[in-house]
């Protein structure tokens, strides 16, 4: 007597709690073991490329939070540098590291996601609980620069938004110090952890060339033994002037992805200290010795034409436009007038800066980069994450296309997967760390 | 040498146009010789263009509101970078209004099989010789390429539920 075997399909997804957004897989499975995978995307897709061209170029920056958005920071400085590329500006040094010290803030709070959220999904409840809770110390630190926690809009083309506050290095040392104590703590949970450890030792394993033959770049390669990083082969910003490692693995299994992710976190805390201890005074742009009076008092002085002394007074402005006036306008701003929007004192006190205002701002003025395309790759927290910028000459982009680092990596999700159990696919999912707003867009 | 001068050097025939805006080596082909061309990326040692890291289309119709003519609707863009020799190229190729159509390179680089999918879900182009050309961010009912400049952004499609 023969006994008929026959392969099962099982249907994960879109809507299933350990698929980390909205994605489908379509498994064959032969008993518990994985015979092949489809992988099916696109449930997030929100016309990112489609409407960033029917917009300003500033105003795309509030589309580019919602890529990553667990690192929106990142996506900002990639969209900003790409614009500046195009139109071939440089900004002030303090402007520079302080889009380092957030882009490395942020990357740590994208690892903790990821790996926090893998190690919920193998049972490790109080991991993830401790890692969420260094992520909250992070937000804070983002959240007193930018104003929010996620959808930020903090860069802007030829700067940032606003300066860090005065006592930010204090606080930032204070935070740093306390998550690398949850590191330490998560570290003992998790990587002697006997559960954790068998569940994601080799498994999930992709060879580099594979890796290299599907395009993917970041903590993914890294931990199959390439040692790309784009901070160190293309540095950008002021990635040249500090010391840090790059951490790669040796067999591009799921442990491997988990000791290169913690290494990294440890790295990018290295980082922020090192530019908070390097970081310049901005110049002060004038002579500031007025008296600090409110925006409406000023609107009013200037439109009745008492603008004795005027030019000295500084601006008490809301706390969402904190550390955005002429004290900081030249530390954080690139000297461009064509680009960059004027100081609030100079929009609200004189007649030059408000038209300088309205000719950034009003539709049909605004930037305007030469005829021409632009691809600027920066590292974001899953890999190169690549802005392409063709321009008409026009105040819209032409072509916004955004090469995002988790779609290679779900190609190549059947590598991983296949011949794996069943049971396999939630760590090795976790260790993809798909965010489905950049894979979508 | 640079990665554009060895190009120029071999394929001095099939080069439409060259430019390095902004420091990026940028290098347009005749669709014919893409194969070839893309065959001498990866296997010349001194080029060794392993990575694909994008490709990507754009269309260029009415372009600058239509002051600046393009002899083609479309372009290819494919970005390659060499890990060995941490270098970038980017390679354009034309493709015509009338029969989007180019030679894949899936066969060449898994990475460009989700890519080129992703193009002819959003720009209509095909791929000659894709294993498995069919959309990847869209639905198969969906009418039309979204991402094609005559394709309204605010058109509205019916919703679709699941086949029963």
């Amino acid at each position: 007597m023969t006994t008929e075997t026959r392969s099962m399909l099982l249907n994960v997804g879109p809507s299933h709690p350990a698929m980390h957004g909205v994605i489908r897989l379509i498994m064959e499975l032969e008993g518990e073991k994985i015979k092949g995978v489809d992988v099916e995307i696109g449930y997030l897709h929100r016309a990112f490329e489609k409407m960033c061209e029917t917009v300003m170029y500033a105003q795309c920056f509030p589309y580019t939070d919602r890529l990553n958005y667990v690192s929106p920071l990142i996506n900002n400085v990639g969209f900003a540098l790409t614009v500046e590329k195009l139109l071939g500006i440089d900004i002030p040094e303090r402007a520079k590291y302080i889009r380092v010290i957030m882009s490395e803030i942020s990357r740590v709070t994208d690892h903790l996601t990821c790996l926090g959220a893998s190690a919920m999904e193998l049972g490790a409840m109080s991991a993830f609980l401790y890692m969420i809770k260094a992520r909250e110390y992070l937000y804070e630190l983002v959240e007193e620069i930018t104003g929010a926690r996620l959808t930020i809009s903090y860069v802007r083309i030829g700067g940032v938004k606003a300066d860090l506050t005065p006592d930010f290095a204090d606080k930032a040392f204070q935070k740093i110090a306390e998550v690398r104590k949850v590191l330490i703590e998560s570290d003992k949970l998790l990587t002697r952890n006997r559960i954790f450890f068998d569940r994601v030792k080799d498994i999930g394993t992709i060879s580099a060339e594979d890796a290299i033959a599907y395009g993917i770049t970041g903590p993914f390669l890294r931990s199959t033994g390439v040692s790309y990083d784009v901070r160190k082969a293309n540095p950008y910003l002021i990635y040249d002037r500090l010391t840090f490692e790059v951490p790669t693995g040796t067999k591009g299994d799921n442990l491997d992805r988990y000791f290169v992710r913690m290494e990294e976190m440890e790295q990018s805390l290295r980082i922020v200290e090192q530019c908070l201890q390097q970081i310049p005074d901005g110049p002060i742009a004038g002579n500031l010795t007025g008296e600090v009076i409110s925006a409406a008092k000023m609107v009013d002085k200037a439109k009745m034409g008492e603008t004795e002394g005027l030019i000295e007074d500084q601006v008490d402005l809301d706390p969402t436009l904190q550390g955005s006036t002429k004290k900081y306008y030249a530390g954080i701003s690139a000297n461009k007038k064509d680009v960059v929007l004027p100081a609030k004192e100079d929009t609200y006190g004189n007649i030059e800066g408000l038209m300088n205002h309205f000719k950034l701002v009003m539709y049909g003025h605004g930037i305007r980069p030469p005829v021409g395309e632009a691809y600027f790759p920066v590292e974001g927290a899953n890999g190169e994450l690549g802005f392409y910028i063709v321009s008409d000459g026009g105040d819209h982009p032409w072509r916004v296309r955004v090469h995002p680092p988790c779609f290679p990596i779900m190609a190549a999700l059947p590598k991983c997967l296949v011949g794996d159990m069943m049971a396999d696919l939630i760590p090795t999912f976790g260790s993809v760390n798909m965010i489905a707003g950049e894979l979508d867009r | 040498m640079t990665p554009l001068q060895r190009i120029q050097e071999k394929f001095s025939i099939e080069i439409i146009e060259t430019h390095a805006f902004r420091g990026d080596e940028t290098v347009v082909i005749r669709p014919g010789a893409l194969r070839t061309v893309v065959k001498f990326l990866k296997e010349t040692p001194e080029l060794d263009f392993n990575v694909l890291m994008d490709l990507t289309a754009v269309d260029y119709l009415n372009f600058a509101g239509g002051k600046i003519k393009k002899d083609s609707r479309f372009e290819v863009v494919s970005h390659f970078y060499s890990l060995k020799h941490n270098h970038r190229l980017r390679l354009k190729v034309p493709v015509g209004e009338e029969n989007p159509e180019i030679d894949t390179l899936s066969d060449l680089w898994p990475s460009a099989n989700w890519y080129e999918r992703e193009v002819w879900d959003m720009f209509g182009i095909r791929f000659k010789g894709h294993p498995n050309l069919k959309r990847i961010l869209m639905y198969e009912e969906f009418k039309g390429h979204a991402l094609r400049k005559d394709y309204p952004f605010n058109k509205r499609q019916p919703l679709i539920g699941p086949a029963i």
